[in-house]
């Protein structure tokens, strides 16, 4: 058995996709996570400090591990639901109670949802009890403030789409406070958030869009240098 | 750099390179500029497929005095007061967009969404409305039907005093 694995990993495709050895001396060890695209971000050296659970509580990996879980399940949820004013309400009653697991994904995208709110906030108040803020990691911070702003606009746009009298309701007071805005800006994005004057077609299907596109390409974008930048400062 | 722009400005002349560089640097500067407007163009759209600002309500006659009537899709109530005047007041409440209800057992027009009240007049009785309902301009037509235009609003001393000739 032992001879079997070796001699997979020794194989040339194994080869070819990890260019480092087996990790056994330090050395390896090193190149095994220098040469991992997932592992090359870690820092060089962790101070013992900030390895102790009690000290980030795991938040913002908490954070990362709930989006991940809200892509998965958010694109499971695509595949049923049509941005439509006729159709938006019924598939998504037929998630609730045709389609198999319909419910467990649904109720599973929502919690998830609501959980990401809660631990990103909580998360960002670690960060400034335990100082994590200061100097060099002023920039990170303000990286961080916008992950949250984000968050709260993915669970507001997402507020829209069952398309039932809370999310229609929901939407209009939210456009109506953008609209007081002062020198009619507040007028214009509102218009051009809704794609129009009240919430209707336009507006569900640029809910959708900014939903299930662009506010999640800007947040990885953004997790990517979030994370980057915490473990290059020696962060976990 | 800086020997660089000192050597391309020597004694006035630009150097070939250096305009080179501008053009190119400009062409791609007016492109990006180019498509952010246009960009920002696309995503306001020019026809909107929503209902017209002005609509028939129907002859007078169908509205007794002292009467409150809503109508859902246009989010207007057509008022007729005791003395038989007529005016059409928005059904949007002032606050955040809200659509009122008319309590007839109270004779108040009420929001929903964060308790605001509205006498029949418009005027604010309760709640976090900054200011009266919105009234629109009413009018009759060449076949005595009520017209609204809710693209023109009116000051509360605006009413429509239609006689109603029946036959």
């Amino acid at each position: 058995m032992k001879k079997f694995f070796e001699k997979i990993f020794q194989s040339k495709v194994w080869r070819s996709i990890f260019r480092h050895g087996l990790p056994v001396s330090n050395r390896t060890r090193a190149e095994a996570v220098f040469y991992n695209f997932f592992l090359h971000v870690h820092p060089t050296k962790v101070r013992k400090r900030s390895l102790k659970f009690t000290y980030t509580w795991g938040l913002g990996g908490l954070s990362v591990g709930l989006f991940i879980v809200l892509v998965f399940t958010g694109a499971l949820l695509m595949l049923y639901y049509r941005p439509s004013v006729a159709q938006a309400y019924w598939d998504m009653k037929d998630l609730q109670f045709v389609v198999s697991s319909g419910q467990f994904l649904r109720n599973m995208h929502r919690w998830a949802a609501h959980a990401m709110v809660a631990i990103v906030f909580l998360h960002m108040m670690r960060v400034f009890y335990t100082g994590s803020y200061r100097p060099p990691k002023e920039f990170n911070w303000v990286i961080g403030v916008m992950l949250l702003v984000i968050t709260v606009l993915l669970s507001y746009t997402g507020y829209l789409l069952p398309w039932d009298q809370l999310s229609y309701w929901g939407i209009s007071v939210g456009t109506n406070m953008v609209r007081s805005v002062p020198f009619g800006i507040g007028d214009k994005i509102s218009f051009l958030l809704l794609g129009g004057n009240s919430v209707g077609e336009n507006a569900l299907v640029r809910f959708y869009v900014l939903h299930c596109f662009i506010i999640p390409v800007a947040a990885m974008v953004l997790m990517g240098i979030h994370f980057w930048r915490i473990r290059k400062d020696g962060g976990v | 750099m800086d020997n660089e722009d000192k050597e391309n400005k020597k004694d006035g002349i630009i150097s070939r390179r250096y305009f080179l560089e501008s053009i190119g640097v400009g062409a791609i500067g007016v492109a990006v500029a180019g498509s952010i407007a246009l960009t920002g163009e696309y995503l306001s759209p020019n026809v909107l497929k929503e209902p017209p600002t002005k609509f028939k309500a129907g002859l007078p006659e169908n509205y007794s005095p002292g009467s409150t009537t809503l109508n859902k899709e246009q989010k207007v109530y057509i008022m007729r007061a005791k003395e038989g005047y007529f005016y059409a007041l928005s059904a949007v409440c002032t606050h955040l967009g809200c659509i009122t209800n008319w309590k007839s057992e109270e004779g108040i027009i009420a929001c929903p969404c964060h308790g605001s009240k509205f006498n029949t007049e418009g005027k604010k009785i309760a709640g976090p409305a900054p200011r009266p309902l919105q009234r629109f301009l009413m009018t009759l037509d060449e076949h005595g039907q009520l017209v609204v235009d809710k693209s023109i609003i009116v000051g509360e001393e605006v009413i429509l005093k239609a006689s109603i000739n029946k036959g």
